[in-house]
């Protein structure tokens, strides 16, 4: 009998790892994902769900794709693993990959790629010339949530024609350079939250709260410490030294770290244990000394609403967190006069962020400092809710982000930070934790769910004249970034439309669910599926086409908003309407010309526009941005805007290049670091392109001027560098300053500068009037899908995409942009709802894969503006808000079936089928 | 936590009737379930390497399907039409990274109500075979199977093979699956549907199961009666209706509402039934 039967740490296994032999002892049963993360330094394989869920974790066995999470390592003896580390060598693909990952924009936050890099390895060594649905077919069983999944397929095919040829390296704005970040990325040694911590660091563990709702209670703690070999440490609300309380909005301060005897919502943080990782993997949570007693819980706004409800936070009667409002002109009396108008009722779900990186990081002491490392969007913020809630100066704090596995707003709020930041700073050891998916999905914010009422009207000539609107979001626990929500929604429920009167209401609910936060879009997505909806509607019952009804009622520069703002400049949404009328006719042609055709099967086409605020409501909302040069001949950016696979590594540094005349490749970048950084804000609100790109902009422009004013050179003078020797060129006439001959600052630069912008607003008043943002973006989509009217299920068969970026610095990432905000767009639209409780995995929470996302033709409207970085304006969240009301457009489109609740999910399709032809 | 791997069934059956254990084949149920639980006292099973489990091939009577035939090997295998909707179904099943190791046999211990497998090895009157140290036994697949994640198998047993009649190979089979996305879905509802017609055009024997729509996948015996001796065009749709189908007792569930349910499983069961006729005519 050569097999073995035995305890786990007496076993040692070898197998062939990237060709070279290798062995790890310990437990056989072990996932090799987590064997090869640990044990053997290969964290490029990434876990995003140990489940089998999301594919990130792929490796190659035997040359066959397999989701390293569901291995153990037991039955590898004389097998052969190849991981993302090994793939430009151990496969013939394998470089060619890398490339074409890098230069087609596949990669954003890289979470995934190095799943996706060996399942299309797996491909090409069978099928050298894969077509579009085969590579789908192959990649089908790894999810990306940056993407949309369109360059992955691109990439994917040309690499199969070899990828040798030199990258693009022009890097002046406009131009396609390949990302900073991207060669980690592919090379899957770009380092994320989980891939950071020393190996002696301790795990945490977090105990949360089973209930919606329940009191909490502990034994006794100490004990339980001294009982448990390799428990260090358990942490509840009664060890927080400063105040257990933090928030995105400081006036809304409300979400403890740890619950102080009421828990209120389901995976809420009661306690953490704090101990060594095999000591923690064998705890059975049961056995905490902790007793949760169940109370009644409100779990939607109608039930927090009753009279006897539960109230979640003393302050808040009816458990109302905050309410919006927008108003101009006399709404009742105008509706009164409208020739026609159109009414509706729609709700929305709780939307998971569903990043495939999980919360993680690792915290350290130093002396009297602590430093946080891990996934963030919004590092300086952090260093400030962490020194309140530990008692420490925000100078004690250092943030230090890790690069980020998707964000979408979540990552915006604290999560596991103040948890290990604690226990590194009682324990004086570091700290580790990395969130389970069904922790992550449990804990952490998400979309509010919206009901909401509208009321739209025209004259008969289609000139949209009065709406109404009313909307209601579950708020969840805690205030988190509720507020913004309930203020950006009255201020953009129109529309980028002209709407003489309007009144817009919002309130923010709290329930006893996770706390609904920011995820991109601040609430806007779910206004615009009720008022594109039922602008449908009103072009339908006027008459009209629909394209052409949103095209005469678009904003115009000089036109008021319904804050009463005008632009003198940069309102491209007519032009992106205009840019849609030719693809809009053929579509109209091709889907009757296919439903003459078909049978049971119906296409239909869907039209939706968006407009959308860059940067903070009416609030300061500063970056700073610094630069300098070094001794050594070096540009060294001080980038602070965290790139969460967005791309502002790379989009600011192309702006501060230009503007300092100096090529790309002289740059060296210095990340976000709340050491070493100024801060350029948080990455949210579609601002890091528009306001830290500004800033680098004025930052290189000083920049340059200190060193040609040093020389008495002219701004038209250009700069050349040469190893240290700075060349400034003017009039035929040439300088030379020796950089290292000069003396350095304390950063080690000889010239530097820094530069802040912050956008001007102005506060609105009581009606909601004045000049909530700088600038607009503005878009919109056309929607193709198929309707399987016997089973209610939606295709999308294609999506053309036309937004005003007023400057598109980088074309490959504005198109990674739009494409990966239309997938979660579909996601939206068609299959994602969060049930507290109930999804907290990746299969039971879906979200769209490759095969749910079509091509996409995209539209690039520059409309320059005035303020923006050489006239660029946000994009990231613009992108998703046409996508789910096109989509619903086109299935009544198609089908003449309305569906007014989201997700449009088979069942909910199917009854509004039924409910038509009930009708007729 | 103990971990074994055997590398002779003999070995395995008897640490199966010496302890408590996980058995592991693929892994990809097994690990997914651990992920919120901590590791329990039970040991891993691992019965990877018992290799003389991993053919699907045949005999004069019966097809089998070893216990660690993986979705990928079934897909791979020359098998007759008769075995195109289980095919279908293999290809439906998770990914390829799920495919490439997860087991047809593991897929019916699972038990779920959601189990690809399911339905198209229903329709094919497959039985699985159950090895213990003291015995050998064969049960057809609809008693295997006895609920919600529940099935006959002691604790001292193991499943080694799935054996189907050969008597089925030749009539054509389809497979339809319901899903709300496109890849790495689970079935709102499935069908595997087989027919066969005589010499004048007739049915002469129809097989139809679904699945997520039972605790249990379930053969639709009044439907197939009903389409017995019909003539296999496409008339015959029209007689497929949900009173057919009383075997079904659709649950409200995360993925869809029950009332949808009957009405999407009398859609695909016309669907799949009409893809067979396609194929015979």
């Amino acid at each position: 009998m050569n097999s073995s039967v035995g305890e786990a740490e007496s076993r040692v296994m070898d197998f062939t790892l990237n060709g070279s032999p290798v062995s790890v002892s310990g437990d056989p049963g072990a996932r090799l994902s987590a064997v090869l993360r640990e044990q053997l330094g290969a964290s490029g394989t990434k876990v995003g769900c140990d489940a089998g869920d999301c594919g990130a974790c792929t490796v190659l066995i035997d040359q066959q794709p397999v989701c390293a999470c569901m291995v153990p390592i037991g039955r590898l003896a004389g097998r052969s693993v190849v991981t993302v580390e090994g793939l430009a060598d151990n496969h013939p693909q394998g470089k060619a990959l890398r490339q074409r990952f890098l230069q087609q924009g596949a990669a954003q936050c890289g979470i995934c790629t190095p799943g996706m890099l060996m399942s299309a390895a797996a491909l090409l060594q069978e099928n050298p010339k894969p077509s579009v649905s085969e590579v789908e077919d192959a990649l089908g069983g790894v999810l990306c949530r940056c993407t949309g999944y369109r360059k992955i397929v691109a990439a994917v095919r040309s690499a199969a024609d070899g990828g040798d040829d030199i990258l693009d390296s022009d890097a002046s704005v406009g131009q396609r350079l390949v990302r900073l970040d991207g060669a980690d990325k592919v090379a899957g040694v770009d380092r994320f939250g989980d891939d950071l911590a020393p190996s002696d660091a301790l795990q945490l563990k977090v105990i949360r709260s089973p209930y919606h709702h329940a009191r909490v209670e502990f034994g006794n703690l100490a004990d339980y410490v001294e009982r448990h070999a390799g428990i260090e440490l358990v942490l509840t609300a009664a060890d927080i030294a400063g105040e257990n309380a933090f928030g995105v909005i400081p006036a809304f301060r409300d979400q403890p770290v740890f619950a102080d005897g009421e828990a209120r919502f389901q995976g809420e943080a009661v306690a953490a244990v704090v101990g060594k990782e095999e000591s923690l993997r064998a705890l059975d949570q049961h056995e905490f000394p902790v007793t949760f007693s169940e109370l009644p819980p409100a779990i939607d706004i109608d039930a927090a609403q009753m009279p006897d409800a539960p109230e979640l936070h003393e302050s808040r009667a009816n458990n109302v967190l905050t309410e919006g409002l927008v108003q101009r002109g006399d709404i009742e009396d105008a509706l009164a006069r409208c020739d026609i108008t159109v009414e509706g009722d729609f709700t929305t779900s709780f939307v998971e962020h569903a990043y495939i990186e999980p919360e993680a990081g690792f915290a350290q002491r130093i002396d009297d400092r602590l430093e946080v490392y891990g996934c963030t969007q919004a590092p300086h913020m952090d260093r400030e809710e962490l020194a309140r809630i530990l008692d420490l100066a925000p100078e004690q704090i250092r943030i230090r982000p890790s690069s980020v596995g998707g964000g979408f707003g979540s990552k915006l709020d604290l999560s596991f930070q103040p948890m290990i930041a604690l226990a590194a700073w009682r324990l004086n050891k570091p700290v580790r934790v990395c969130y389970s998916r069904p922790e992550s999905m449990r804990s952490t914010t998400k979309r509010h769910p919206g009901r909401i009422h509208a009321r739209i009207g025209a004259d008969r000539d289609g000139q949209l004249q009065a709406m109404s609107f009313r909307a209601e979001f579950n708020t969840g626990a805690y205030a988190s970034w509720g507020p913004t929500v309930a203020n950006r929604v009255p201020v953009h429920a129109s529309g980028p439309y002209r709407m003489p009167a309007y009144r817009a209401q919002s309130r923010a609910i709290h329930t006893h669910c996770a706390p609904a936060g920011a995820f991109r879009g601040f609430g806007v997505p779910q206004s615009a599926v009720a008022q594109e909806s039922l602008f449908d509607q009103l072009a339908d019952a006027l008459g009209h086409d629909r394209l052409a009804f949103r095209i005469s009622n678009a904003l115009s520069t000089n036109d008021l908003t319904v804050t009463g703002q005008s632009f003198e400049q940069g309102v491209g949404i007519r032009a992106c309407l205009e840019a849609l009328q030719q693809p809009w006719q053929q579509a109209l042609a091709e889907t009757a010309d296919y439903n003459r055709r078909s049978f049971g099967k119906r296409r239909g086409v869907g039209v939706a526009s968006c407009w959308y605020g860059c940067g903070n409501t009416s609030l300061p909302n500063p970056s700073t941005i610094r630069v300098g040069l070094t001794r050594a001949g070096k540009v060294r950016l001080f980038q602070g805007a965290v790139d969460i696979g967005q791309g502002s590594n790379t989009v600011i540094t192309q702006i501060c290049a230009q503007a300092l005349g100096l090529p790309v490749e002289h740059f060296e970048l210095v990340s976000a670091d709340t050491d070493l950084t100024p801060d350029a804000g948080k990455t949210s609100a579609s601002r890091q392109t528009f306001v830290s790109g500004k800033a680098a902009l004025l930052s290189g422009v000083s920049l340059r001027q200190q060193i040609v004013t040093s020389v008495g050179a002219s701004d038209n003078a250009t700069l050349t560098l040469d190893g240290d020797n700075l060349v400034v060129a003017e009039n035929g006439k040439t300088q030379d300053i020796k950089l290292a001959a000069l003396a350095a600052d304390d950063e080690g630069l000889v010239f530097a500068a820094e530069e802040t912008f912050d956008p001007p607003t102005s506060p609105l008043d009581e009606n909601g009037q004045g000049e909530p943002y700088a600038s607009f973006g503005y878009g919109a989509q056309i929607a193709i899908v198929e309707v399987d009217e016997g089973l209610g299920t939606v295709k999308v068969c294609h999506m053309t995409a036309a937004h005003d970026v007023g400057r598109a610095i980088n074309p490959t990432l504005v198109e990674g942009q739009i494409e990966g905000g239309i997938a979660q767009g579909i996601g939206m639209a068609l299959m994602e709802a969060w049930l507290p409780g109930r999804t907290n995995n990746l299969h039971d929470y879906l979200i769209p894969t490759f095969g749910d996302v079509p091509d996409i033709d995209i539209i690039l409207i520059e409309d320059s503006d005035a303020l923006g970085p050489y006239g660029a304006k946000g994009l990231g969240e613009h992108v998703l808000i046409p996508t789910a009301p096109a989509i619903l457009n086109a299935i009544r489109h198609a089908t003449g079936a309305l569906v007014c609740d989201l997700p449009a999910t088979p069942d909910r399709v199917l009854a509004a089928l039924q409910a038509r032809s009930a009708a007729t | 936590m103990s971990y074994a791997l055997p590398d002779s069934l003999e070995e395995a059956l008897a640490l199966r009737a010496s302890g408590d254990w996980c058995v592991v084949a693929g892994g990809t149920d097994v690990y997914p379930a651990r992920v919120e639980t901590p590791d329990g006292p039970r040991g891993l099973l691992d019965i990877s390497a018992l290799r003389t489990l991993a053919a699907v091939d045949k005999d004069a009577t019966h097809w089998r399907i070893g216990a660690l035939a993986t979705w990928t090997d079934l897909i791979n295998a020359p098998l007759p039409a008769g075995f195109d909707a289980l095919k279908q179904a293999a290809r439906e099943v998770g990914s390829v990274q799920i495919q490439n190791v997860g087991t047809v046999v593991g897929n019916l211990c699972n038990a779920s109500p959601a189990a690809d497998g399911v339905p198209p090895l229903l329709v094919l009157d497959a039985q699985v075979e159950i090895a213990s140290v003291d015995a050998t036994r064969v049960v057809p697949l609809g008693e295997f199977i006895r609920g919600n994640r529940q099935t006959i198998l002691a604790e001292n047993e193991l499943v080694t093979a799935i054996l189907i009649p050969r008597s089925h190979d030749a009539a054509p089979s389809r497979f339809v699956k319901l899903g709300a996305r496109r890849y790495l879905v689970i079935s709102i509802a499935m069908v595997a549907a087989q027919l066969s017609v005589d010499d004048q055009g007739l049915v002469d024997s129809a097989r139809v199961a679904v699945g997520s729509c039972s605790a249990v996948a379930a053969r639709l015996p009044r439907l197939e009666a009903a389409l017995q001796g019909m003539r296999a065009d496409p008339g015959l749709l029209d007689a497929i209706d949900g009173s057919l189908l009383p075997e079904l007792s659709p649950i409200d569930d995360i993925r869809a509402s029950a009332s949808y349910r009957s009405d999407a499983a009398v859609e695909i069961v016309k669907r799949a039934v009409s893809d067979c006729i396609e194929r015979i005519s």
